[in-house]
């Protein structure tokens, strides 16, 4: 569960990113986070993942009360939530498999658990025919699908998808979605920040709009 | 961390310096040049240092022995002249011995024909441990019973000591100066290094991976790279050196010259180079994993 209560966070520079905001994400829900450039959004992911501290209020991301949490708990919590990003930030020297492999060994998993879970992961993404493959020989739909696979592989309750389909043409957008729809269904909660319109619509789901650093409206896509 | 990834983390600090060809290749070659640099210098430092040392050994003090005494008691001053404490070694020179010597010196010239050797004095010639306290030990001589004389040259010996403390403190000044120098370019090569994976760490931390699991690949690959840096440096060091040394042998007729050999050197430079690459490689990796580490 993602809870934001009152949260205000501002920058060393002075500028207020968010200026009280209040919202919750329940466990297994699929939720877009909207608004325009500079509204806030990439300030809550930042919050979400631990990257930033609230400077007030209090930010709950599964059972981890963000404002006091201690430097040794953040990668524990990062274990939690699973990151997507639009320029997919993939290791480009290492293979489908190992890039997905590679979010396993970093958190210590054994051999035989890598070995079992990664072609499981490669198969809900549609990957499994491209293990041994590089970043740079597939497409974007392709790479995006790895990096919700590398997302996935832990086992996270959340996934935060930071503008998922910025780089992708309309049909490998609504490839994605539906591949985030899948896992959402599965039981993941999902997170969605975007821009596009068509797609929030076409999905009808929790849209919250953010404007400015504050909520302005939290409610169904109809 | 479970002890079961130790493995894995080793294996991957290795992966890592191939992975990145490039930049271990240039952290090698500018630690090689560095540590060769300094080696280099310290070397010579040191050369010149015995170089001075063995030119300061021929100032020495000449002890006359009174010419009443007879040869035996003239030979058993010698015994008092050893038992002082700066006194290295103490040679007896016999009259007709100094008087073949001096006439030796002058070519042999027949204006010496007359000359006896009772005309001259039994002495000996005493060489000292430590030059700048030979005005001490000139008195100390003075005061045995039967030395006559003595002869000492203060101002030689002096100006030996002066050179040495003055090659000491240049040749310590450059040598910190140089180590400085060369552990800050080749930290920041591996920074270099560092900086190109900083995408690479960037994704450990996102999905989880605590600061210890990141740095110690990184800390393996810069400690190989530093000891690689090191073994490449004190081997192109030693060929150097003895190469050097025998163009010079071979040049220098008179002998103006001489090294100390290489394996005299061999265990302060295996440390020296050994403690010097460990601690660009590990240190110059830790800080700058560290830049990368808050996020």
């Amino acid at each position: 569960m993602i809870e934001f209560t009152d949260v205000v966070k501002c920058y060393e520079q002075g500028n207020k990113a968010l200026n009280g905001v209040t919202m919750q994400i329940d466990d297994g829900e699929f939720c877009f986070l909207v608004g325009p450039s500079g509204s806030g959004k990439s300030t809550i992911i930042k919050l979400i993942t631990g990257e930033l501290r609230p400077t007030s209020g209090t930010v709950k991301v599964n059972g981890y009360a963000l404002e006091r949490i201690r430097k040794r708990e953040v990668p524990l919590l990062r274990r939690t939530v699973g990151v997507v990003f639009q320029d997919f930030r993939l290791i480009p020297n290492m293979t489908v498999y190992d890039n997905v492999a590679f979010a396993m060994r970093v958190i210590g998993a054994r051999e035989r658990e890598i070995r079992d879970r990664v072609p499981y992961v490669l198969e809900l993404v549609g990957l499994e025919n491209k293990a041994n493959r590089h970043p740079g020989e597939m497409s974007g739909g392709e790479q995006q699908r790895l990096a919700i696979a590398r997302a996935l592989v832990n086992n996270p309750s959340t996934i935060i998808a930071d503008e998922p389909t910025g780089n992708l043409d309309p049909a490998r957008s609504f490839e994605i979605m539906a591949l985030l729809q899948e896992i959402n269904n599965l039981g993941t909660t999902v997170l969605v920040v975007t821009h596009e319109k068509n797609l929030v619509e076409l999905f009808a789901k929790r849209v919250i709009a953010i404007d400015d650093g504050y909520v302005v409206s939290d409610g169904r896509e109809r | 961390m479970k002890f079961s990834n130790i493995g894995y983390l080793l294996k991957e600090g290795f992966k890592g310096i191939f992975l990145h060809g490039f930049m271990s290749f240039a952290a090698v070659c500018v630690t090689v040049a560095c540590l060769i640099i300094v080696g280099s210098f310290s070397i010579l430092a040191y050369n010149l240092d015995v170089m001075v040392q063995d030119l300061n050994q021929t100032s020495e003090i000449l002890v006359y022995v009174d010419s009443d005494l007879s040869d035996a008691e003239a030979r058993s001053i010698g015994t008092k002249i050893n038992a002082l404490n700066n006194v290295l070694q103490s040679t007896f020179v016999s009259r007709e011995q100094a008087l073949q010597d001096f006439v030796e010196d002058h070519n042999g010239d027949s204006a010496f024909n007359g000359v006896q050797p009772t005309d001259l004095r039994h002495r000996y010639v005493v060489t000292l441990e430590d030059n700048t306290l030979m005005e001490q030990t000139d008195a100390q001589l003075r005061q045995i019973p039967g030395v006559a004389d003595t002869k000492a040259a203060y101002a030689l010996a002096q100006g030996f000591s002066t050179i040495q403390q003055v090659l000491h403190i240049a040749s310590v000044a450059l040598i910190a100066v140089l180590l400085v120098i060369s552990l800050l370019i080749i930290s920041n090569t591996v920074k270099l290094a560092m900086y190109d994976r900083r995408d690479e760490i960037a994704i450990m931390k996102m999905v989880g991976a605590t600061n210890g699991f990141i740095r110690l690949p990184f800390m393996v690959e810069g400690f190989t790279l530093g000891m690689m840096g090191a073994v490449l440096a004190f081997g192109l060091e030693w060929i150097g050196y003895d190469a050097l040394v025998e163009k010079i042998s071979t040049v220098d007729a008179l002998k103006l010259f001489t090294f100390v050999p290489f394996e005299t050197l061999l265990v302060p430079m295996i440390l020296v180079f050994a403690a010097a690459g460990l601690f660009v490689g590990i240190v110059g990796s830790w800080t700058s994993i560290r830049k990368f580490m808050d996020v």
